[in-house]
């Protein structure tokens, strides 16, 4: 009985251990979504698409820069003045490590930023940027 | 091998219960209220955790059951922004305002804010209830669009405590 509760609980460990998400496990999900090799994800073009600027609510130009600033290990501000973490996941070891987060947060800005979706291979090379920043 | 498989599926039941029973509505308890300036002191974990991340977690207790079920059916524009949520836990911020909204009759805020409000009022701001309209009337307009200020909904701009709950006059430091 011990032998299998251990056996259990080694299990359950390892899964765990396994469902914990790092910047570089989401990468390897996207490109694989996107149907790329990781090695394909472009720092270049995450960075492109953080700073391109769109049409936004007042007029005005907006991009992610907007809120969360043009250097990603600094801490932003919301539009009401609550702090933002910092993105870059050398600033902020939370970065990436949610998957609900990431998705949820995917979600609400790229449809708000762009009026869109972002893209899998979009996520995938945004992260790469991120991650990449020393 | 059955009996690993057993094991998981029991541990996997229990895991799966535990995290049901915590997500819950605590109901939030209407501890320590304060009057006036206090906001209902309330905890709710999804509540805190998602309304908080872009800005205050504004009292239930300052609009109205309705406003309420309005403003969770409309997360994807919300005030201009997506603020869409699972529907899981969209569900369980709703049951847990509604419980507390101003009209529960369960914080003294509350009756204060429904006092003043149009019997079918339904606001979606907060700044534009007569409650709070009066509780500001000294508060020049030019104030509000400062930069260190920003708008009317951040209210720890000035009342320095609010993050406690805490919004009586001795708190607030407007500033320049």
């Amino acid at each position: 009985m011990i032998k299998h509760i251990a056996w259990t609980s080694l299990l359950l460990l390892s899964a765990s251990a396994a469902a914990a998400d790092t910047p570089a496990s989401f990468m390897a999900r996207y490109a694989q979504q996107a149907g790329v090799a990781v090695t394909a994800l472009s720092p270049a073009r995450g960075e492109a698409l953080y700073r391109s600027e769109h049409p936004g609510r007042s007029g005005g130009a907006q991009s992610c820069a907007s809120c969360h600033t043009a250097n990603p290990k600094q801490a932003g501000q919301t539009r009401v003045g609550k702090r933002i973490e910092p993105l870059a996941p050398v600033a902020n070891p939370q970065r990436f490590t949610d998957a609900a987060k990431v998705e949820k947060w995917f979600r609400r800005n790229c449809t708000d930023v762009l009026q869109r979706e972002c893209s899998a291979q979009e996520r995938g090379d945004f992260i790469a940027w991120l991650n990449q920043i020393k | 091998m059955n009996y690993v498989l057993r094991g998981i599926g029991v541990l996997a039941t229990v895991g799966t219960l535990s995290l049901l029973a915590f997500s819950l509505p605590s109901g939030g308890e209407a501890r320590g209220d304060g009057g006036d300036d206090l906001m209902p002191r309330l905890t709710h974990q999804a509540w805190q955790q998602e309304c908080a991340s872009c800005h205050l977690a504004y009292s239930p207790a300052l609009l109205p059951r309705a406003s309420w079920q309005r403003m969770m059916g409309g997360l994807e524009q919300h005030f201009g922004e997506n603020a869409s949520l699972d529907p899981a836990t969209q569900a369980d911020i709703l049951r847990f305002l509604e419980a507390n909204a101003a009209d529960s009759g369960r914080s003294r805020m509350g009756d204060k804010v429904m006092q003043r409000m149009d019997k079918n009022a339904t606001p979606l701001r907060i700044t534009e209830t007569r409650w709070f309209v009066k509780k500001h009337d000294e508060v020049p307009r030019a104030t509000w669009t400062r930069k260190s200020v920003g708008s009317a909904a951040n209210c720890a701009a000035c009342h320095r405590q609010a993050e406690k709950g805490v919004f009586d006059e001795d708190t607030v430091r407007i500033p320049k």
